[in-house]
């Protein structure tokens, strides 16, 4: 928690005069361009490389771990909204880790049950799940 | 006319900046796929000829083969029909014996598509996810609006390559036409061969590596420094396809936004005109 807390701080001082005034970020709070060093891949991401076919991250090289409301998050484009880190996760020290631990956070997200894309396909899908069948 | 935040009126919320924002909790699974994902087996192929079906008709089959658990199908004779291959959102492995023509591929979400000869305008539209590979030559608008997965093509590319571009990557193997990269905000393009006119014009955010000459650069496209992990990772995603920067990708140009163009206004459109 105390290394969430730094972010937090960070994040306070790294808000321009310019965002206080019009009440919204200007860019990103992380480095988009941030390429991932594939020498920190953990081997749930491995598993699930290897399940798709691919031979990298392919969609995944684009997620990040963000701070939103000074709180460490992943963005979901699936649903546009931010998903929060648990509390008690650990975060490591480094960005590139810290990118892995989002990555395979927001896939296990994307493959639960209480993701709000299944109820959404559930309701608008053209192809209803094989279980729904 | 109608005052803002005032009952009835189209906002009822106040354009606070950060209070937009929405917040989900994570809950995590051990699956690999989302739950309405089609199961399918990679070492269960068939093919389609498509020479006496209509494009519709062939998505239609690759479909159906999909929700009968093929994981490999091979599509022969495409016959550069418009729009083949489109709206895939599972992992699957497609092969096109052929050419396609307009909007190909467009909306793939995790499939690895090879595609053994060329493709028209606007190929991989939308693309989120998956690899989607070209042998030969592709038209203009080359991953328009992608927003993740690799697109490579092989050969040359048409004008407006990425145009909007918001994630992914897109490699090309030969030449880029003009305003490459034009609108890109996310996202990394490597152009092996020679770049046209205006390469990355108005771009926001997003990488450029260019291997041969650039013509031009576009309104607030700048020149940056390399670093170790971008060569490393350049020469890892080109090996993946069997390619090789001409010069050495140390040689290659990085091109990223020079972020004179940024202007952000917590006010909506709509609301500027009230207030106006």
């Amino acid at each position: 928690m105390e290394k969430v807390t730094k972010i937090s701080d960070k994040l306070k001082d790294s808000t321009t005069e310019r965002e206080k005034e019009i009440g919204q970020h200007i860019g990103y709070r992380y480095d988009v361009n941030l390429v991932p060093d594939y020498s920190r891949l953990t081997s749930f991401l491995k598993e699930y490389i290897e399940f798709m076919g691919w031979d990298d991250l392919n969609w995944l090289e684009d997620v990040h771990l963000g701070y939103e409301e000074g709180k460490p998050a992943v963005f979901d484009r699936n649903i546009n909204g931010w998903v929060q880190v648990p509390s008690d996760l650990e975060l490591p020290d480094d960005q590139q880790d810290r990118d892995m631990v989002a990555r395979e956070l927001l896939v296990k997200f994307q493959c639960s049950e209480e993701h709000p894309m299944v109820e959404l396909n559930a309701e608008y899908g053209k192809v209803k799940p094989p279980s729904a069948d | 006319m109608a005052e803002l935040n005032s009952p009835g009126s189209m906002h009822q919320e106040k354009l606070a900046g950060r209070t937009q924002q929405i917040f989900f909790s994570a809950v995590e699974s051990d699956r690999l796929a989302p739950p309405h994902a089609i199961d399918v087996d990679f070492d269960k192929c068939c093919e389609i000829d498509a020479e006496n079906l209509r494009a519709r008709e062939v998505n239609s089959k690759i479909a159906e083969l999909m929700r009968e658990g093929y994981g490999t199908i091979t599509v022969l004779n495409p016959g550069a029909k418009h729009s083949l291959g489109v709206g895939i959102l599972n992992r699957l492995n497609l092969n096109f014996e052929g050419s396609l023509g307009y909007f190909g591929c467009g909306l793939s979400d995790g499939p690895n598509i090879r595609v053994a000869g060329r493709v028209g305008w606007s190929c991989a539209e939308n693309m989120m996810s998956g690899t989607i590979v070209i042998e030969k030559n592709a038209g203009s608008t080359f991953g328009a609006a992608i927003r993740g997965g690799d697109l490579v093509c092989k050969g040359d590319v048409g004008s407006r390559t990425g145009i909007d571009m918001k994630g992914g990557t897109i490699i090309v193997g030969g030449r880029t036409g003009a305003f490459s990269g034009f609108m890109m905000q996310r996202g990394r393009m490597i152009v092996l061969g020679d770049a046209g006119p205006n390469l990355g014009d108005s771009m926001y955010d997003g990488l450029i590596y260019v291997g041969g000459e650039i013509a031009g650069l576009g309104v607030d496209a700048i020149d940056a420094e390399m670093t170790d992990l971008e060569c490393s990772w350049i020469e890892r995603k080109l090996a993946m396809y069997g390619l090789e920067a001409p010069n050495g990708v140390a040689n290659m140009r990085k091109i990223e936004s020079g972020k004179q163009l940024w202007n952000y206004d917590s006010l909506e459109p709509t609301e500027k005109k009230l207030v106006l």
